[in-house]
Order: C-alpha cells, then structure tokens, then sequence
C-alpha cells in the first residue's frame, strides 16, 4: 500500500471524528432545549431563540474542519493519477 | 468527466464568456482579471432587493399589499427580537444597517439555489468581506458610542490584576479577529457544503453509468430524489445562516457598545 493512501484515510478519519463531536454539541444541546420545554411549556419560545445560536456556532465549527479536510484531499489529489484527469485549476485557485 | 471537474465548473468563479469580458491590460500576475459571474449575480441581487422594496414601499394594489405585509413581519422581527434587545435606545441608529444585511444575505443565499445562478456567499472573498465590514463596524461604533480611550480601556472586563490584563489585551484583540473569521467560515462552508453535496449526488449517476449503462438509468430516481432533499435543506440552511450572521454582528457591536 502507497503512503499516500495513508494520508486519505487520515483526512478520512479527522473529518468523521471532527463530526461526531459537532453532532454530540448539537444533540447534547437539543436535549436540553427538550428537556426544558417539556418541563414548561411556555418557555418554549425563548428555548428556541436561544437554541439556535450555540447550534449555528457549533456548526461553523465542524463545517470548517470539513472545509479543511476537503483542502487536504484537493491537495492530495496533486500528487494521484485520478481517474479522468484532475481538475488542476481546482487546486491552485481553490476558492 | 470527473468530480473535481465538476466541482470546479461550477463552484469557481471564473470570468464571464471568454475574451469579451475581460479587462483588457489588468492582470493578476498571469491569470486576466475581468468581468466575473460573482459580480453580475450581486448586481442582480442588488436591483432585485432595491426594485422589491420599493415596489412594497410605495406601491398601491393588493400586490403590494401582500408584498409589504410580508416584509413588514421580517422587519419587525429584526427590530424587535435582535436589535431592540441589544441597543436599547439606539436602535433606531443601527437598524438600517443591520435589515440591509439581512435582506442582503438572505436573498443572496436563496438566489444562489435557482438553476444557472451562482451562490455569491458561497466564495470566500465575498464572506470575508462582509465579515471585514463586521468588523470595522464594530470598532467605528464602539469608538463613536464609548470615545477612543474609553473603547480600549473596556476591551478587557475590569477588575482585575496587573499581570491578568497584559495577557487579556492581546487575547482580546486576536479575539475579536478569530470572531470575523469564524464569522466568514461559517457563511461559506454552510452555503458551498449544500452545493457541493447536491452535486455529488447527482454525480453518482454517472458514476454508475460508467460501470454500467443502464445502472445510470436505475439510479437516477434515488440520486435526483436525494439530491432534493438536500436541496430543501439548502433552503432552510440559506434562511438560518442569513439570521445568524446577523445576529452575531448585533450581539459582536452590541458588546462593544455596552461593555457590560
């Protein structure tokens, strides 16, 4: 097996780890919206106002480490033969 | 054909039309700069929103009616929910920047979803230039509120130690910077992760199409009906982020309006 096929499975695994502790942020917070909305109902309104803002911000989090991971396999992908050309203009002018 | 081919042929932005947009004699080092598709959807963005507004403004019949009874609901909820609570009694000195923002992003995000159209908030540059904006916002309006030494002596929370404040200076002014990044990063990602998703779900036709013909024929019901559903909720991820960007520019020049 090539190194660089280490390197895939390494952006691999980073960005499923980065995930899963945005989507336990996220859950851990809906709960407790739940679980306070359940216990008064009408706190339900200002529950959700302010639930949105940390879930929004826990987000950005895990969709920046997606950005990078998609910047590391776009770099990588330099150095690979890919199926059907690479796209080279995607690399150097990435966004 | 490939992903990243298109990947690249429809999230870069690139000059409109080959040599008839191009700025004669302005180059980037080698690539020409010119007329991009980025700055053709902003200017559509821009007389769309000014034309709906007017329109809801001062027009007469049910249409604007129903159009400026719309409007008035959003507004209204800006005003009331995210900018009355911070600037108490200078809302009415803030608030037109803060609506133009709104409507600026929102439609931004919601055009970027037609067919032929290209996402504005979904290129970096464009974010970060709205976030940079955020910024010096937040700087003229601390320095216009509070007076110049008044706004750096509240950067940090007071009370406390000598040794304390020389780190907290520095952490606090990198914090404000690492905040407008945030700021750019999540707008972008959040609006190129939808496209980018609904793209690879419509290329996984023809990922199976190479294998075998027909298996592209037998995919494409699953592939486009995915796709769609991530398109939905490109539509709601487009609404959420519009409000909380402009929700944290409020709360961001709130704090350096109120220090306390």
């Amino acid at each position: 097996m090539d190194a660089i096929g280490l390197g895939y499975i390494g952006i691999g695994l980073g960005a499923g780890i980065c995930l899963y502790g945005a989507a336990a942020g996220i859950g851990k917070l809906a709960s407790a919206a739940l679980e306070g909305g359940a216990r008064q109902p009408e706190a339900i309104g200002p529950l959700q106002t302010m639930m949105i803002i940390p879930a929004a911000m826990i987000e950005g989090l895990g969709l920046l480490a997606l950005v990078i991971a998609l910047l590391a396999v776009l770099s990588l992908n330099k150095g690979v033969p890919v199926a059907g050309g690479g796209a080279p203009a995607a690399v150097e002018h990435a966004q | 054909m490939n992903f990243e081919h298109i990947l690249e042929h429809h999230l870069i932005d690139k000059i409109l039309i080959g040599p008839w947009f191009v700025y004669h004699g302005m180059w980037y080092g080698d690539d020409p700069i010119g007329l991009t598709r980025n700055m053709v959807m902003m200017t559509i963005v821009a007389v769309v929103l000014t034309a709906m507004l007017l329109f809801a403004a001062h027009g007469r019949g049910r249409a604007a009616l129903l159009l400026r009874t719309g409007l008035e609901a959003v507004i209204l909820y800006i005003r009331d929910v995210i900018v009355h609570p911070i600037f108490h009694e200078r809302t009415d000195a803030y608030l037109p920047y803060f609506l133009t923002l709104f409507m600026f992003l929102f439609l931004c995000n919601i055009l970027g979803l037609i067919p032929f159209a290209t996402t504005v908030t979904g290129n970096v540059a464009v974010t970060g230039a709205l976030a940079f904006c955020t910024f010096m916002f937040i700087q003229y309006a601390g320095i216009r509120e509070q007076g110049l030494f008044s706004y750096i002596k509240h950067l940090a929370p007071s009370g406390m130690p000598a040794w304390v404040l020389i780190i907290m200076y520095p952490i606090e002014i990198l914090g404000m910077g690492v905040k407008c990044v945030a700021l750019t990063i999540r707008l972008f990602a959040n609006m190129i992760a939808g496209h980018i998703v609904s793209l690879a779900f419509l290329s996984l036709i023809f990922i199976f199409a190479e294998m075998v013909k027909w298996l592209g024929l037998a995919v494409s019901p699953v592939a486009v009906g995915l796709a769609l559903f991530v398109y939905l909720l490109d539509v709601l991820v487009s609404v959420l982020q519009a409000y909380i960007f402009t929700m944290l520019t409020a709360l961001f020049v709130g704090a350096a309006v109120h220090p306390h």
